[in-house]
């Protein structure tokens, strides 16, 4: 009996360290075929000969991609973005996280703040008047409409709120005694103290900037404006051709092959997977962080 | 240099003979708050009053202001919509299997992983789960419609190979919202495997050392121990789950979906995007953002109200 259940734990040890092989395959296998694809030569990927290895390797799909104006102007406005968008974001976040980290019976108005800035994560005036407001504002077709309207992260803020909040308020106090005051208390104590968490947020807001891709859509009349994600979704929506059949013939004959997409497809997800050890690592000190409370 | 020095410490309030603890001036605070609080105003203040034009007949060249009301005149005209019926039964739908679906695989791979003992193949498996997350699904659809084509899919060599028909996965309705719903698990089941893994090592080790000296098999570990221990943070996913009933996932539908799969496919989000930004029917667009709101509004208090009070959870 014993050793029949030995037998049968082993068994599903075995199930189990193969099952999760395959979970974790299924997760990196389609990345794999696109990167075989765009290594291979367009008559193979045509041809449908490439599966999980290029077939007669060759650069040639990132050689045209890296020499292809439009994508290298949207990586240069995606760059810009990035800087603008996460370089406001962030001073925005570490202000406004500061006075509301601040306990109510110092700060009376808090509780106010706090419930303008929450009532936001809760109640979205949506789409269409987002849009006519930044219609409004005169922000269409510029970059600062990709970056000003999200600047305000509320829960980034919370993140760095509770962050602050782990800092010994002793520390603010004797700068106070030392003649200190709330603005050079943040600047000298709390923000080196938070570098952590202020990393971390910066990671993902820079991440985040670079996987948009609706709002240039939408706030950008021009191609030529569009950042690398919105690019991108021309290139992948072009891809479709096997859905609309009627125009199939024109479609295949006027873009570029499978090959060229696969290799821009790549590059757009190169930068996440460069960060993405970096990413893995803060995730679940993020977890942690936005999870530990008093 | 003498006379402002002397200004700074009257700012100090209160009478500082009556109340000797020195009160640092708050206004500095205030001026933090502000640009931060100047932006949320018109850029997420300004739509929630530009909800108004739900209300009107709107025209952008009249603005919120100018243009003529007609009271409830566009919801009347979006519920009898046949188009907003169909886009709210996909939007239930989706969303709930999406967000159960989650939920199971998350905690069965997080199971898993637990039972697996090496340290190495758990890390490792950990790290390739949760790397189509933080891919967005402009790059993830390209992918899904490379290997999901009928003609050059790798999905579909394999099915081809068994001798069964090719199948137009994107393009077909009885297929479309499994797709949606599946390579949607598949993107984000990571998180959820990561968020339950951490909560099964919080466990307490002696609890299982205990199970162990009662002659408890893994089973009934697996049962009695680890279960009951992810149990209050499974119950508050859950529950915070409740407000998204109404996101089926815009970025993944808009990015997958075409007009032959409206009918399987089309959410409220989608719907929104098209009457409004396509058709310019700016009024009615919103009217159907502003039914959308509203019930994600009540559900997101409704959820946070009982995360609070069954899992003591609080956003500060």
């Amino acid at each position: 009996m014993r050793n029949y259940k030995l037998r049968a734990g082993a068994m599903f040890d075995a199930a189990n360290y193969i099952f999760l092989s395959l979970v974790a395959l299924l997760c990196l296998l389609p990345l794999v075929q696109i990167v075989a694809i765009s290594l291979s030569s367009s008559a193979a990927a045509e041809a449908n000969l490439v599966k999980l290895w290029p077939v007669d390797f060759n650069w040639t799909a990132y050689d045209y991609a890296a020499h292809k104006p439009e994508f290298i102007r949207s990586l240069g406005i995606s760059v810009i973005r990035i800087i603008l968008g996460v370089g406001m974001s962030m001073f925005i976040t570490i202000l406004v996280a500061f006075p509301l980290s601040k306990e109510s019976n110092r700060f009376r108005t808090r509780t106010l703040y706090v419930w303008l800035f929450v009532f936001v994560m809760l109640f979205h005036g949506g789409l269409i008047p987002t849009y006519m407001i930044i219609k409004m504002v005169g922000l269409t077709n510029t970059i600062w409409a990709l970056v000003v309207p999200e600047a305000v992260a509320v829960f980034n803020i919370v993140l760095l709120l509770n962050f602050y909040r782990a800092v010994p308020k002793e520390l603010e106090e004797a700068g106070f005694i030392d003649g200190a005051g709330y603005w050079k208390s943040l600047w000298v104590i709390y923000v080196p103290l938070s570098m952590p968490a202020i990393a971390t947020l910066i990671l993902f807001s820079a991440v985040g900037h670079w996987n948009a891709w609706f709002d240039g859509m939408i706030y950008l009349k021009k191609v030529d404006q569009y950042p690398l994600s919105t690019y991108l979704r021309t290139v992948v929506l072009a891809s479709n051709v096997d859905l609309s059949s009627t125009t199939d013939a024109k479609l295949i004959a006027e873009l570029s092959s499978r090959t060229l997409k696969a290799a821009q497809i790549f590059l757009g997800a190169l930068p996440i997977l460069l960060v993405y050890p970096f990413l893995q690592r803060f995730f679940v000190k993020g977890i942690v962080l936005g999870s530990v409370k008093e | 240099m003498g006379a402002p020095r002397k200004r700074s410490h009257s700012l100090w309030k209160g009478k500082s003979r009556v109340n000797p603890k020195p009160i640092i001036p708050t206004l500095p605070l205030h001026l933090m708050v502000w640009p931060g609080l100047l932006l949320i105003l018109v850029f997420n203040y300004g739509p929630i009053l530009g909800l108004v034009m739900a209300f009107q007949k709107f025209y952008p060249a009249r603005g919120f202001l100018g243009s003529e009301w007609i009271g409830w005149t566009n919801f009347e005209y979006v519920f009898k919509l046949p188009d907003f019926k169909r886009a709210l039964w996909n939007t239930l739908y989706i969303a709930v299997l999406k967000l159960v679906g989650h939920q199971v695989v998350s905690i069965s791979i997080a199971l898993l992983i637990n039972e697996a003992a090496k340290v190495i193949f758990r890390r490792a498996v950990q790290t390739l789960i949760y790397l189509p997350h933080f891919l967005s699904w402009v790059i993830l659809s390209g992918i899904l419609i490379d290997i999901l084509s009928p003609s050059t899919g790798i999905v579909n060599d394999v099915i081809t190979f068994f001798g069964f028909e090719p199948i137009f996965f994107l393009a077909d309705n009885r297929w479309f919202p499994s797709v949606i719903i599946l390579s949607d698990i598949w993107k984000d089941f990571g998180f959820g495997t990561i968020v339950y893994f951490a909560a099964i090592l919080s466990i307490n080790p002696a609890l299982y050392e205990a199970a162990s000296i009662d002659g408890a098999t893994r089973w009934q570990k697996v049962r009695h121990v680890t279960l009951p221990g992810m149990l209050p943070i499974v119950v508050l996913l859950a529950t915070l789950s409740l407000g998204k009933v109404l996101n089926a996932g815009f970025d993944q539908i808009f990015n997958l979906y075409s007009p032959i799969t409206y009918r399987s496919g089309d959410i409220i989000d989608t719907l929104v995007y098209r009457v409004g930004l396509e058709q310019a029917q700016f009024s009615v667009a919103a009217a159907v953002g502003l039914f959308k709101s509203a019930i994600s509004f009540i559900m997101i208090c409704a959820s946070y109200v009982l995360a609070y009070r069954y899992a003591n959870y609080r956003i500060f």
